[in-house]
């Protein structure tokens, strides 16, 4: 298991350095004139120009001058430190504010996922073609069919305006009551994707010739299902899961700016906007070490689950 | 059954105990409302809060509540002494400030003519890196603190007198020079805002000390709020509220919700989706004031098919603004026929005169006598919301003047600015301009002289140069008009660019305010607000 773990870690390594080079040459590459867009429509001054093209490195242009400026950012990535924004705040200190408040979102939207999602997933697979099971079909596709750019305003409009039963918004420091709707939008999609994989996966297993043989041997049906259904069940929800903690770490740029929280997508959106090439970086090299974790965390879980793989 | 329907009756008086609660804590804090509680005001994230840094609306608004400027603007926007005693001058070239005495900064210390020079000489170095530098750049000197390694260090026009007057000479005379000194940029500094001289402390900015009504409560809480609270030793005029939270929203949508909850106080500026309904959301509460900003349509003069004022002015003709301003913008914005806004001295209505008014007969028949192309691309930026009427005006054109036109989408508006300095064929493009400081010249000297910092079209005039430098120099504001007016008719004959609509302030507030203004400069008036 530790040589498993540990291989994976080696892995990850390589993984990082050519997700931030694909990134810094993807930022590198779309960036139009980073100091004009900082200053909006305003014409920008020979002076201020000249701080910040020195500052930033951005009179090395070219293959040549992309290099130079993707190993000075290693470089200090290295020594720990992800640099100024062009607004020159430190991203450590972006990050380390914005990190806490998209984590909680993102948790409350992950029981969310797995309360409601899991549960109604199993009920509706023993229970198959019952009320619960299409009704539970006809929301999911529903949702699904919704995309949050038009959810997140829905449900705002409705349970924070007008039949004021939340905050509208979360705001600075929000409380865990303030973030629960966003929470609830946020996890609501994966919620859909969840309830149906798990329905079909319990459903398969259902049928295995193991439940029939535990049956045969009497075991209670809520032993079965319980553990033994549940267990062989969970391998393909926890794959999805898995990459959808990441999803939702990176992913919450709508829902975030609709409820004015100030987390990572909020702080992402302003980057890309401004043309930020630093902010967007440094954020975005700290999503794939999230994303590279969770998947860890998957195939860790992966092999407790199943003894077979741990073996591989 | 008898123990349920006993829990029912016992249930019942417990219900409207804690609804006659409910009840009685909503209208206590409702009914006597508390004057010294804190408005609350939307904002997006400042990029700065040093006032020689900060030329963005939200900055500026934060900063307004925390200093005191020099003049500010009356009712006819002309300036007037505030934490000035008097800005007097004989030549337009050397002015004499004085400061009323008895203003302190927020830690305690005297503000003194020193902390304006210093703050200015910061300003103005290069090294430093300021975004409103350029605001200095009219005092004698300025070029020394130029380059990368500047000759000078401080500014040579600025002289102090004795602690509550000093002197500005002027490289050149400049008869706004007053107007000017109403924008953030010349705020003073206190001292305890540099390490060492001409070095700002680390950290100022995140609790920046002013001489304003308002002080810092805690410091900068980056994308979640900026808090301040009243300044008791303010000698100037007290505001009405006890504190301002300013919350910072990246998306204007959520702080419109806020504001229909009750949960903000004031939204500056209505989001576009929203305007349709606001007046039916909020009723009174959705208002609208002037605004300085002016936009355009611009033409690349270099260009050979664009460089007969004739195509350019039969173009203005065959654009029916009256329509597009009512059927697009549901008016919240105003046609617009002159090269200056309305909400300057010196304005006067109709300068373009015919081209202004929408005639496609008699603009088709002069663009086909002039020869204009059979083919016009109009540009602009796609994430400012320019597409609507972009496409309007373009089919305007195909009906009126019998030509192709498409609209072209630059992802940003400094993409459009880097294709134009490279002289790159756009077609027309669109502008937008919001003034500094109330005057002609600011509508006009950076947009159309020779030389001026945002003339992307190639504009050159000799003549409508002289007259700038006339208005300049003239001896008095209304001698100066005239000499700008002048100027501004030459333009009217060239016809650079064609002026669409001007701006209208359109916001809203919660029902626990009243007295919400919102100025020239898109800021709230924070010694008008009250509590409701």
């Amino acid at each position: 298991m530790l040589r498993f773990i540990l291989r994976r870690l080696l892995q990850m390594v390589l993984a990082f350095f050519g997700t931030t080079l694909i990134v810094y040459a993807l930022m590198f590459a779309g960036q139009g004139d980073p100091i004009q867009a900082l200053a909006g429509e305003r014409p920008v001054t020979a002076a201020q120009r000249a701080y910040l093209t020195e500052k930033y490195h951005l009179d090395a242009t070219g293959v040549g001058g992309f290099f130079y400026r993707y190993f000075d950012y290693l470089g200090s990535l290295v020594r720990g430190d992800l640099g100024q924004s062009l607004t020159g705040r430190q991203i450590s200190d972006i990050l380390a504010a914005a990190w806490p408040v998209t984590l909680k979102l993102a948790v409350i939207a992950m029981a969310v996922t797995v309360i409601f999602g899991v549960t109604a997933g199993v009920i509706a697979a023993i229970r198959r073609s019952g009320v619960f099971d299409h009704a539970t079909l006809v929301v999911t596709l529903l949702v699904l069919g919704i995309p949050t750019i038009v959810l997140a305003p829905l449900a705002q409009y409705f349970l924070g305006v007008r039949w004021p039963i939340f905050p509208p918004t979360a705001g600075a420091q929000p409380s865990f009551y303030a973030l629960l709707l966003p929470g609830i939008v946020l996890g609501s999609l994966s919620l859909a994707t969840a309830l149906r994989l798990t329905r079909t996966s319990v459903t398969e297993n259902l049928r295995a010739d193991y439940v029939r043989t535990a049956r045969s041997k009497g075991l209670r049906r809520r032993r079965i299902v319980g553990v033994h259904v549940l267990r062989n069940s969970l391998i393909p929800v926890i794959t999805f899961l898995g990459v959808e903690l990441g999803n939702l770490m990176g992913g919450a740029i709508i829902t975030e700016g609709v409820f004015n929280v100030p987390g990572v997508g909020f702080n992402l959106f302003r980057g890309i906007r401004t043309e930020d090439g630093p902010l967007v970086v440094g954020i975005v090299s700290v999503l794939v070490v999230v994303y590279l974790l969770s998947n860890l965390v998957v195939d860790v879980l992966y092999a407790v689950l199943d003894p077979r793989i741990r073996y591989e | 059954m008898r123990v349920r329907r006993l829990a029912a009756w016992a249930a019942l008086p417990l219900a409207v105990t804690l609804g006659l609660t409910a009840c009685g804590s909503g209208g206590g804090s409702g009914g006597a409302s508390n004057p010294d509680a804190a408005v609350r005001i939307e904002i997006a994230e400042p990029q700065h809060l040093v006032p020689t840094n900060t030329n963005e609306t939200s900055g500026s608004q934060v900063l307004s509540a925390l200093f005191s400027p020099l003049v500010d603007y009356d009712e006819a926007n002309k300036p007037h002494e505030v934490a000035a005693d008097s800005v007097t001058t004989s030549d337009n070239k050397v002015w004499t400030i004085k400061l009323k005495p008895g203003y302190t900064f927020h830690n305690g210390e005297k503000v003194t003519a020193d902390n304006y020079i210093d703050a200015w000489n910061y300003g103005a170095y290069a090294p430093n890196g300021q975004n409103s530098s350029y605001f200095f750049e009219k005092v004698a000197g300025y070029d020394d603190l130029q380059g990368e390694t500047p000759k000078a260090k401080t500014l040579s026009g600025l002289q102090k007198v004795d602690d509550l007057t000093f002197t500005v000479t002027l490289a050149e005379p400049y008869v706004d020079f007053k107007s000017m000194l109403g924008y953030t940029a010349f705020y003073p500094l206190p001292e305890a805002a540099f390490s060492a001289p001409g070095v700002l402390a680390e950290g100022y900015e995140q609790a920046p000390i002013g001489q304003g009504p308002f002080k810092m409560k805690g410091s900068w809480q980056h994308d979640a709020k900026v808090e301040v609270e009243r300044y008791d030793a303010f000698p100037g005029q007290q505001p009405k509220v006890g504190g301002v939270e300013f919350r910072i929203y990246q998306q204007p949508t959520a702080a419109y919700a806020d504001v229909l909850s009750d949960n903000l106080d004031v939204i500056k500026t209505i989001p576009t989706e929203n305007l349709s309904t606001a007046a039916t959301d909020l009723g009174d509460r959705y208002q609208q004031s002037p605004a300085s900003s002016l936009q355009v349509l611009a033409f690349p003069t270099f260009q050979e098919e664009f460089s007969k004022p004739e195509v350019r002015k039969a173009i203005s003709m065959a654009i029916d603004r009256d329509e597009i301003t009512k059927s697009i913008f549901k008016d919240s914005q105003q046609p617009a026929r002159s090269f200056v806004s309305p909400v300057v001295a010196g304005y006067r209505e109709n300068t373009i005169g015919t081209a202004g008014a929408f005639d496609p007969v008699k603009a088709k028949a002069v663009y086909e006598a002039a020869g204009g192309p059979k083919k016009i691309e109009l540009s602009y930026n796609g994430d400012g919301g320019h597409k609507d009427w972009i496409d309007a005006t373009c089919n305007q054109l195909k009906a009126n003047l019998g030509v192709d036109c498409v609209g072209t989408a630059e992802p940003k508006f400094a993409d459009l600015l880097t294709k134009l300095k490279q002289k790159q064929p756009v077609g027309l493009f669109r502008m937008g301009w919001v003034m500094d400081y109330p005057s002609m010249e600011n509508y006009l000297g950076p947009l159309y002289s020779s030389t001026g910092s945002s003339n992307y079209y190639g504009y050159s005039n000799p003549e409508f140069d002289k007259l700038l430098a006339e208005g300049a120099r003239a001896a008095s504001e209304d001698e100066a008009i005239k000499k700008y007016q002048a100027a501004e008719d030459l333009l009217a004959q060239d016809m650079p660019v064609i002026p669409l609509r001007y701006g209208q302030n359109n916001f809203g507030h919660s029902t626990k305010v009243k007295n919400v203004h919102v100025d020239l400069f898109d800021r709230v008036d924070l010694l008008k607000i009250e509590i409701a």
